[in-house]
């Protein structure tokens, strides 16, 4: 088994050294000077020029360049945003317990309803709530997200009237130094009455609009799954044996059952930081989805090419991590 | 019809575990293939195409899915002549008219938008662009996802290193910061959506090809093939290829649905196609700050993307039931 973990970990390295040069090429393929991004049009005298250029390291060669590049990225250097002048990486640190925060809430929700959800569609397998579950499924995988976001604000926050538009916080009526980054943990730690409410209450649609995909994804990942195995032998076994059926379900067939559902749920990283884009733009989110799209509109090239490589250095690793859990939760891959 | 023809070949085992010498063997299996009427009567194309068809048909969703698609293709192809009015025809004196439902009148059934734009017509040139971004994105990426992964199943060695790495550093960017990158670097349009959105989704082709390819590689009829003297490119794409098709038109099929959505978000984004065209994700992203005032521009292009990607989605499922009996979800 370690000999597969190290052989695993050994393959994300080209996909590193891959990433580092693609982000490095993309931003000098980028239209535009970068050195007139940062003086603008109006001109700029000779010397000063070659100056920016020295110190912005533009007078190298391109493979010493490349090296440079990847040698910060290595010591966390990952460049300093054109817009605010601070350091990409601490940006990211910044806004990253929001996305973090938003993403772990929808996943909650994605989990509590749809391994449920795939369960009762399996046991009552060909039934009402069967299809049901199902054809909810198929519209929450086909779903546009940014449009049931702006159709969930519309109804709930506009015509209800019932959870808060955009943002994290009522910034009016609470404020707080952020401690840990999460709303949730912060606003318990202010001490202010009702704070803990209003981040829930605005924490609700987000997460809900953000879980849709990987909710309909593991209701039905949970249900095909557990079909194959309730129809194996030590299932029927277990039911010959007389053992009531929510002890058969719930204990023998789950268990086995939420192998491929765990891996599955593990590999929603990579849909939940996109939809993350999506979600945090629609409901003013202050997290690095919103920021990446922001650093776009801006002609923030460094921040976006430091954004990217962060986002999906984090994609990798946590891919990395749920295929070595896979492989020590299931035994039969480990023996085999 | 499948199943029927399968139940002659466990019947020439029979003599072997009955313990017959081998001479017996042969005439006894001529004599079963023989007695058995389905086997004579039914040629095997034509119960291929129909044992496709009816599983297909079996399938109330995917004929369904199959309908609103094909209504749905049918208003794109047709939009001049569908389509009420211009989709960028600006009527000054029609400003955000609610739809027919809701106090309107026929002449702007739909509505109009914050501008004056009829939202039907530019919901049905709509379909134009996004079946239009799905069709294209598929048949670039099933062409350059053939060749990447026959080539790497047949060359093996650096080719299928280099491809497949690439292929896996592509899986790792999640899909829309990766077309956010491939636009930001060749700057926003229709054309750029469609480049953007490929890329994205190269490497499900890639890797299909690929798997299919090598696990066809090891039969014998390749072998056969080979040892006849076919050349490789025709033993590629002539012999191999055709065995690995099931499985790369079910993921063709459901691909268009995964196309359109990711280029609606990049519209959405402002990041895809650019204004004045009426393309579903860029109608939604004007009309957000007309939530209160003007329901219907935003609640309208998203159900057009949904209820096309929906019928997308259903059909696709059939055709897997259909076409690939392996890859059923039980």
């Amino acid at each position: 088994m370690l000999k597969f973990f190290i052989r695993r970990v050994a393959l994300t390295v080209p996909t590193f050294v891959a990433l580092m040069f693609v982000t490095f090429v993309a931003v000098r393929l980028v239209p535009g000077d970068p050195i007139e991004a940062r003086t603008g049009e109006r001109g700029i005298a000779p010397e000063r020029l070659a100056q920016l250029r020295h110190q912005l390291g533009l007078d190298q060669p391109v493979w010493k360049q490349f090296l440079d590049y990847a040698n910060g990225l290595i010591h966390g250097d990952f460049g300093v945003s054109i817009v605010t002048k601070t350091p990409v990486l601490h940006e990211f640190a910044t806004l990253f317990p929001a996305t973090l925060e938003l993403s772990i809430c929808a996943l909650i929700f994605a989990v509590v309803l749809g391994i449920p959800a795939g369960v009762i569609a399996a046991v009552k397998r060909g039934g009402i709530i069967d299809h049901a579950v199902m054809t909810v499924a198929l519209a929450g995988y086909s779903m546009p997200i940014f449009w049931w976001g702006l159709l969930l604000i519309m109804f709930m926050s506009e015509y209800l009237g019932l959870t808060p538009v955009s943002g994290r916080m009522d910034l009016i009526n609470y404020y707080f130094e952020p401690v840990t980054g999460f709303m949730l943990i912060d606003s318990l730690l202010s001490d202010q009455e009702g704070a803990f409410g209003a981040a829930v209450a605005h924490l609700i649609l987000p997460s809900i609009v953000l879980g849709t995909i990987p909710l309909a994804v593991i209701a039905r990942m949970t249900r095909s799954s557990m079909l194959e195995v309730l129809g194996e032998d030590y299932v029927r076994t277990a039911r010959a044996k007389g053992l009531s059926p929510l002890r058969v379900v719930g204990l023998h067939a789950l268990r086995n059952a939420l192998i491929p559902v765990v891996t599955v749920i593990g590999l929603q990283t990579g849909t939940l930081l996109a939809g993350a884009v999506l979600t945090e733009t629609i409901f003013a989110w202050p997290g690095v989805g919103k920021w990446l799209i922001e650093s776009i509109s801006r002609r923030d090239y460094p921040a976006l090419q430091g954004g990217i490589m962060l986002i999906s250095g984090i994609v990798i690793l946590v891919n990395l991590i749920v295929d070595m859990l896979y492989v020590a939760i299931n035994p039969r891959i480990r023996h085999g | 019809m499948a199943e029927e023809t399968a139940i002659g070949d466990p019947m020439p085992t029979a003599p072997e575990r009955l313990g017959l010498d081998p001479a017996s063997e042969g005439s006894l299996t001529a004599e079963v293939v023989t007695a058995d009427p389905i086997v004579e009567t039914v040629p095997p194309e034509v119960s291929a195409l129909r044992a496709f068809w009816s599983a297909f048909t079996e399938n109330r969703g995917a004929l369904l899915g199959l309908a609103v698609v094909v209504f749905i293709a049918l208003l794109a192809l047709f939009a001049p002549w569908v389509a009420p009015h211009s989709p960028i025809e600006q009527f000054r004196d029609h400003v955000q008219q609610p739809p027919v439902w809701a106090g309107g009148t026929w002449e702007f059934a739909f509505g109009t938008d914050a501008v004056g734009r009829d939202v039907l017509s530019r919901l049905i040139y709509g379909a134009r662009i996004s079946l239009g971004i799905g069709l294209s994105v598929m048949l670039v990426s099933v062409a350059v996802g053939i060749v990447l992964g026959l080539a790497s199943a047949f060359m093996r060695g650096v080719v299928e290193v280099v491809v497949m790495r690439i292929m896996d550093l592509v899986v790792a960017i999640p899909s829309l910061v990766l077309a956010i990158l491939v636009v930001a670097v060749l700057g926003p349009s229709l054309i750029n959506t469609i480049i953007a959105v490929t890329v994205v989704y190269l490497p499900r082709y890639v890797r299909l090809v690929r798997a299919s390819a090598l696990a066809e590689l090891s039969k014998e009829y390749v072998v056969a093939a080979q040892v006849a003297g076919v050349g490789r490119l025709r033993l590629m794409f002539v012999t191999v290829l055709p065995n690995c098709l099931a499985p790369l038109i079910v993921q063709a099929a459901l691909g268009i649905s995964d196309a359109i959505l990711e280029a609606a978000a990049l519209g959405f984004l402002g990041l895809g196609a650019q204004p004045p065209t009426p393309e579903w994700g860029a109608m939604l992203a004007d009309s957000r700050e007309f939530i209160r005032a003007a329901p219907w521009i935003v609640t309208l292009p998203g159900l057009a993307i949904l209820v096309t990607v929906v019928a997308i989605n259903l059909m696709g499922d059939g055709l897997r039931d259909a076409l690939d009996p392996k890859l059923r979800r039980s």
